[in-house]
């Protein structure tokens, strides 16, 4: 008897068949067969033409064959499956091909000779060997690190307001959070630009970019700060409450480090917002060539504004400068990324 | 992979601790026959066996301070009247379970206790809770103080995601900011009184997610215990959990009603008739709920005086 059950052998009984796998291979040697033929002989021509037919013959095909080897219900459940299939390949293509784009034509001109060189004593025409783009990392590091200094309290603070105190004025605030995250970026550039520069009198500076970023990220770290406190179970909140806790401190103590990974997001969209925004600070930092340690005073580069300068030169290698901005940009984005995200999974145990 | 090994060994200690509490089981059992069970070992127990069975405090001098008493209490939620006129006295040192079915305010009535009935917008009170002969209600008085005295269990466990198990335990010290010198001892003796210190003593450092739900439970009512409260208030403690963690904390309500009393909310009827030395038995007719009869748990469940109550306690509605 235990000889018998020693023989057994696992099975996979929900796999499938290799009948199957050869009709589901002739569906599809048949799927790009007919859209072959169909592009070759109608008037349907071009990529976009074979993506189309393709993608109609396929779903036309797995609903044939799945209504001939079962019902109508798994036609339709086939269906839509390469429907979903479908849509999501689009979008990781789309995705897959501005990344190949930018590694394309972004990484050859990558050396770390740029990290170490300005534009000041090069002319973007001259080949990518000379010159470099630290004036624009010091650029976007200032104005960044500033809306960022100064986006995440008020932020966290408004989504504060809104879920936990509840105020009297909350669903008024929600309102205008709402309000001004639509709020078009060049619009943020003009209005630091009307206040904080000709009000004001202050001169093109880091400081100046720093404030119209502010008024993007801010919308943007509020909004989704709120929705992170609204997923903190309330009972948590009782619980602190219960044991003689202010409100001030069950927050600071029991609902800020349970959505801590949560608010680590908000500040990282905030940031993703606003790095690559072009519009608010031509208006504010004014660009430079040089590197500008001040970061209060003086003409000052960024990322986009080095980008959209070297596009606007127009040359081939102003060109090319342009992308290795970009294919840059994205791998400071990219480590930045990762590195938020450790430190947001790094304590908290459960989620 | 890893998370395969945790959860196997958190069986494990599931398995041992339903072992022990069923071994504890027989050692309740084994009382309760000794001291009531007139019926012969076979018969199965009535609620008023189990009640009896309980070397009830009922009778006894109140000890010490006059405890919590709520007086006229009444509740509403906006418009709506949910509560009308509660007049009940829990005494230091014994535990009162209040039963009655879902909605007829029980949630509500303990809430009223330690004022976290305030925290729900809509809401508004009439009456008075005296604790040690005060309103807690007067103006002037400091939410937070009785807050410490009125501790609190939640019907869902829920230990504070971000610390650990000691730090858990703790936390009450740091939120309402009380300062002591031998916190390691306060540690201890907090899970101990909580049962829960052999399970944990060698993880103090983990999270407190990492614990059973039962296990949660407990360090909830380790965290309660660390201020060192005069009442603790309990909604359902044990609805989400399995059996053997039901056992386990009704043990440590009857350890730790002999210096604090204990209010009680619960939908198993065995489980008052176990725990609680007084009943009380509420009830909504569609309107307000009302506290239809409160008397010893032992009365309530043999003798109550009135019809709904023993309809209620013997099943016949509810
Ligand atoms: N936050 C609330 N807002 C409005 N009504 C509530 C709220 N909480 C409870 N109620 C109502 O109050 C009544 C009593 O509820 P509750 O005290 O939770 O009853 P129990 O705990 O006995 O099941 C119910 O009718 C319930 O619908
Ligand atoms: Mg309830």
């Amino acid at each position: 008897m235990s000889q018998a059950i020693l023989d057994v052998k696992p099975e996979y009984p929900w796999k499938l068949t290799p009948k199957d796998l050869v009709t589901d291979f002739l569906g599809a040697l048949f799927t790009l067969a007919s859209t072959l033929a169909i592009v070759g002989f109608s008037p349907l021509k071009g990529k976009l033409g074979f993506a189309i037919t393709l993608i109609f013959m396929a779903v036309i095909t797995t609903t044939i064959m799945s209504w001939i080897k079962l019902d109508r219900k798994a036609a339709f459940n086939s269906a839509t499956t390469v429907l979903v299939y479908v849509t999501a390949s689009f979008v990781i293509i789309a995705l897959a091909s501005v990344l190949y784009e930018i590694i394309r034509l972004g990484a050859p001109g990558f050396s770390f000779s740029i990290f170490s060189n300005d534009m000041s004593q090069t002319a973007s025409d001259m080949p990518l060997t000379e010159g470099g783009l630290l004036h624009a990392v010091i650029g976007t590091a200032y104005i960044v690190t500033f809306a960022t200094l100064i986006s995440t309290p008020i932020g966290i603070l408004t989504a504060l307001y809104i879920v936990e105190v509840k105020g009297r004025f909350a669903g008024l605030v929600r309102f205008f959070v709402q309000a001004m995250s639509g709020v078009p970026s060049i619009v943020a550039g003009l209005f630091i630009f009307a206040l904080w520069m000709i009000q004001l009198g202050n001169a093109y500076s880091a400081v100046a970019g720093g404030f119209a970023l502010t008024v993007l990220m801010i919308p943007t770290v509020a909004r989704t700060a709120e929705e992170v406190l609204k997923l903190i179970p309330s009972d948590l909140r009782e619980a602190g409450l219960a044991l003689g806790a202010t409100q001030w401190r069950t927050v600071a103590m029991v609902v800020i480090p349970a959505a801590r990974s949560g608010l680590i997001t908000a500040v990282i969209l905030g940031i993703a917002r606003v790095v690559g925004e072009t519009a608010p600070l031509l208006l504010t930092i004014g660009g430079a060539d040089a590197i500008n340690l001040n970061p209060t005073q003086g003409n000052m580069s960024a990322f986009p504004y080095y980008v959209w300068k070297n596009l606007l030169i127009g040359s081939e290698n102003a060109i090319s400068r342009a992308w290795l901005g970009v294919f840059v940009l994205m791998i400071v984005v990219l480590v930045f990324f990762t590195l938020a995200r450790y430190l947001g999974a790094a304590r908290g145990g459960r989620k | 992979m890893s998370n395969e090994n945790i959860s196997d060994k958190n069986n494990n200690r599931e398995e041992n601790m339903s072992q022990m509490t069923g071994k504890q089981e027989t050692a309740t059992d084994r009382n309760t026959s000794n001291t009531s069970n007139t019926k012969g070992a076979s018969a199965t127990r009535s609620l008023g066996d189990v009640a009896a069975g309980r070397e009830a405090k009922v009778g006894k001098a109140f000890t010490g301070g006059s405890g919590l008493e709520a007086r006229g209490v009444h509740a509403w939620f906006g418009k709506k009247h949910v509560l009308q006129d509660i007049s009940l006295e829990f005494a230091t040192g014994t535990v009162t379970a209040l039963i009655g079915p879902s909605g007829c305010g029980k949630s509500t009535f303990i809430r009223t206790l330690n004022r976290m009935h305030e925290f729900i917008p809509t809401a508004a009170l009439a009456g008075q809770v005296l604790l040690d002969g005060k309103d807690v209600y007067e103006p002037g008085v400091d939410v937070t103080k009785i807050r410490l005295k009125v501790g609190m269990v939640f019907q869902k466990p829920n230990p504070f995601p971000s610390m650990t198990i000691k730090e858990n335990v703790l936390s009450g010290l740091k939120l309402s900011q009380i300062k002591i010198q031998n916190s390691d001892e306060l540690l201890e003796s907090c899970l101990r009184r909580a049962g829960l210190w052999d399970e944990v003593k060698d993880r103090l450092n983990e999270y407190g997610g990492s614990l059973s739900g039962g296990q949660q439970q407990r360090l909830c009512i380790a965290r309660s215990l660390a201020v060192n409260p005069q009442v603790l208030l309990m909604d359902e403690p044990c609805s989400a959990l399995d059996p053997g963690s039901t056992l386990r904390i009704e043990e440590t309500i009857r350890e730790l009603a002999d210096t604090m009393s204990i209010v009680i909310v619960t939908h198993n009827m065995q489980q008052a008739a176990r725990v609680s030395d007084y009943t009380g038995f509420f009830l909504s007719d569609g309107g307000p709920g009302r506290l239809i009869e409160v008397a010893s748990t032992v009365e309530i469940f043999t003798n109550p005086k009135e019809k709904r109550t023993e309809d209620y306690v013997s099943g016949r509605f509810g």
